[in-house]
């Protein structure tokens, strides 16, 4: 019986596991503070109440009876009566084309993040803070996980598009004087936005040649110092360029950067990844990162495999550092050093090495932890560093390492080996 | 007179003081299997490695179908028609079969770098040629079963058919194999003889050897070139060669007269 019921749930479908998360956000944004209250907690905790419990330790039974009630028994319950009924509406999108379906699911996913977020402006930031953090991890993944290099210059790209795409924002729209009294109408605003962030991806691209040519000769331990190099020399180049203030600053970003916004640019980030990374074209990173000698033998051009799968990378990185600008409303050179840099990997390292779905869930779980741990301060540094050692232990690849994203295989109906529905 | 389909002139190539190879020449003529034996260390993986590019030799000039090809980056040759397979078997060891044998078609891609950011039909129809293509091939060579499975898990003789399949899939002209059938158990041994024949007689293809069996190569080449201290000592059928009494010094050392 036990079995039977977990077992039943091998059958439910992406769609049904949308379905109960989507009953369980809903739940929590009709009766959520109702219930918190009932249960003798101030607010509804806000990141799954890891930071109310380490807070006051005496509400942890509290906190666990609300994730509970609100998400866990909602979600099950909701999941396991939809089986039927996201089997037969997935077997119905079956017949349209794969793009079709994706963006049913791809709604789906926005609407529960759109309600979850609901609740407070502090879960918007976090999300979209998220979504950004899965764009760059995944990046990098392409870089030292596929290619299987080490490079450590992404948050200077991240820099780079963040600068770029700003001084563009608050130049044209902003009330800034960097381009004299040059003020656009704001309707043009969202048309450019999207202009001003591919610019700053590019530029990021134009960067990253700077690494990749001197670096690409040979293979070994270069790319590493060239790429740490290049890092410092953009941060200390926008230190000391008074057009963009310094060390003080650029701040007055237009608020464009807002949670559709920043899902629709993950969601085209993860797609041309996955796009690049399944084709022969991107597997030939993996030829030449297991044997190049054996790659050169196979037709394969190494040297141009390498420098578009770099610039690609460093392309979204600067994608990734636009929004963060725009999210945050403000950039300093601060915001793209060692520590960021430690971060990012940090999340590629945890979540998985040449794998989508790694990067995915280390830079979700590691943003979220960051910012649940936030209590705790300085010891925060000890313990997320703590646990990526013991991933390194286990899992020395990371904790899904290898997996290939198989959107086709991820949309279909589940059903019983047998063939019954 | 009909140009030889590889031709190698006066070719030598140092390693800083070291003559590795001599004033090396080869012939090979269309579908025909040239053997290159010679002890250890006589030069003959130099030899695989500069026809391919992976050296540039110091002296001479390599020709394929008339073409110069000498100093052009080896993926250039391979997409030209020089197909190999390694001694120590290089295969990539986090990909599957059948990704080995698509890796190989890499220079005959059309779709582009923008066709592999943004998933168009081009790109969705020809992966899927190259993926019937490569099905096709595994089954010729008889490890269709096996697409799936990662190299680095599969038995040694299943990773030589997979290095074969991967060059052939390159649509070589000529093909080098080296020492094909290092390692392998007599089983395996009469299996690769049996593939190494197929491939020469159902692709046409030409081939150049390097063996240490003498019974391999004694039955596959027409013709065997024995190579010591990077210099060619003898050329010939199996017979002449067989019998050549400075093979016979070069393997076994020269008795002295005292």
């Amino acid at each position: 019986m036990h079995r039977n019921i977990l077992a039943s749930y091998s059958r439910v479908p992406l769609l049904g596991w949308f379905f109960g998360a989507l009953a369980a956000v809903a739940l929590e944004r009709l009766a959520g503070t109702h219930l918190a209250m009932v249960l003798g907690l101030q607010k509804i905790p806000v990141l799954f109440g890891l930071s109310d419990m380490i807070k006051s330790p005496v509400q942890i039974p509290n906190v666990i009876g609300y994730l509970l009630i609100v998400y866990v028994i909602p979600a099950a319950v909701v999941t396991r009566l939809s089986i039927s009924p996201a089997n037969w509406i997935a077997d119905l999108l079956l017949r349209f084309p794969t793009a079709i379906s994706a963006a049913v699911h791809l709604a789906l996913l926005y609407a529960i993040l759109h309600v979850w977020s609901g609740i407070s402006d502090y879960r918007v930031l976090v999300l979209r803070l998220t979504l950004i953090a899965v764009m760059l991890t995944l990046s990098l993944n392409v870089v030292n996980g596929y290619m299987g290099e080490f490079s450590c210059s992404h948050p200077g790209f991240m820099a780079l598009g963040a600068y770029c795409a700003s001084v563009l924002t608050i130049g044209l729209f902003g009330d800034a004087e960097l381009f004299g009294a040059v003020s656009l109408p704001p309707a043009l605003g969202p048309l450019l936005f999207p202009a001003a962030l591919i610019l700053g991806g590019l530029v990021a691209s134009v960067g990253a040649l700077f690494v990749a040519i001197p670096s690409f000769r040979t293979r070994g331990d270069y790319l590493a110092i060239i790429s740490l190099a290049f890092l410092f020399i953009v941060k200390s180049l926008i230190e000391n360029l008074e057009f963009v203030r310094g060390p003080r600053g650029l701040s007055g970003h237009p608020d464009w950067a807002d949670l559709p916004t920043v899902f629709l640019w993950t969601v085209l980030c993860v797609w041309s990844i996955n796009n690049f990374v399944g084709s022969t074209i991107g597997k030939a990173l993996n030829a030449v990162r297991d044997n190049e000698m054996a790659a050169d033998a196979m037709t394969v051009d190494t040297r141009r495999t390498k420098m578009a799968a770099f610039l690609f990378a460093a392309f979204w990185a600067g994608i990734a550092g636009g929004l963060f600008a725009h999210v945050m409303r403000y950039v300093n050179p601060g915001n793209f050093g060692i520590q960021n840099l430690a971060e990012v990997l940090a999340m590629v390292y945890f979540g998985g090495l040449n794998s989508v779905y790694g990067s995915i869930v280390g830079a979700v779980s590691i943003s979220l932890l960051g910012e649940a741990l936030r209590p705790l301060e300085i010891f925060k540094w000890i313990i997320i560093p703590l646990l990526l050692i013991l991933v390194m232990i286990f899992r020395p690849t990371g904790l899904v390492a290898f997996r290939d994203l198989d959107v086709a295989n991820l949309l279909k109906p589940k059903r019983q080996p047998d063939g019954e529905a | 007179m009909k140009l030889p389909l590889l031709q190698v002139r006066n070719m030598s190539h140092n390693f800083g003081g070291l003559r590795a190879v001599r004033d090396y020449n080869l012939e090979i003529g269309s579908g025909r299997i040239r053997g290159l034996i010679g002890p250890n260390g006589a030069g003959k993986t130099t030899v695989f490695n500069l026809i391919a590019g992976m050296y540039k030799p110091s002296e001479g000039e390599i020709f394929l179908d008339g073409e110069k090809i000498d100093g052009l980056p080896p993926h250039r040759i391979a997409a030209k028609g020089v197909g190999r397979t390694f001694q120590n078997l290089l295969l990539w060891r986090h990909m599957t079969v059948l990704d080995h044998v698509k890796m190989a078609r890499y220079s005959k891609i059309r779709y582009g770098l923008f066709g592999a950011f943004f998933g168009t039909p081009g790109r969705n129809r020809e992966e899927a040629e190259i993926e019937a293509m490569a099905v096709r091939l595994l089954d010729r060579m008889g490890i269709r079963h096996l697409a799936d499975q990662v190299v680095h898990n599969l038995p040694y003789g299943a990773q030589r058919r997979v290095e074969i399949a991967r060059a052939l899939a390159t649509e070589p002209r000529i093909l080098l194999l080296d020492e094909p059938t290092a390692g392998m158990n007599p089983e395996e041994l009469v299996q690769i003889m049996e593939i190494i024949r197929r491939v020469h007689g159902e692709f046409g293809l030409s081939i150049l050897l390097i063996e240490h069996r003498m019974k391999v190569v004694m039955e596959l080449c027409t013709t065997i070139q024995t190579l010591d201290f990077g210099a060619v000592i003898a050329e010939g059928t199996p017979e002449e060669i067989q019998n050549n009494p400075r093979v016979i010094d070069a393997y076994l050392g020269r008795e002295r007269a005292v």
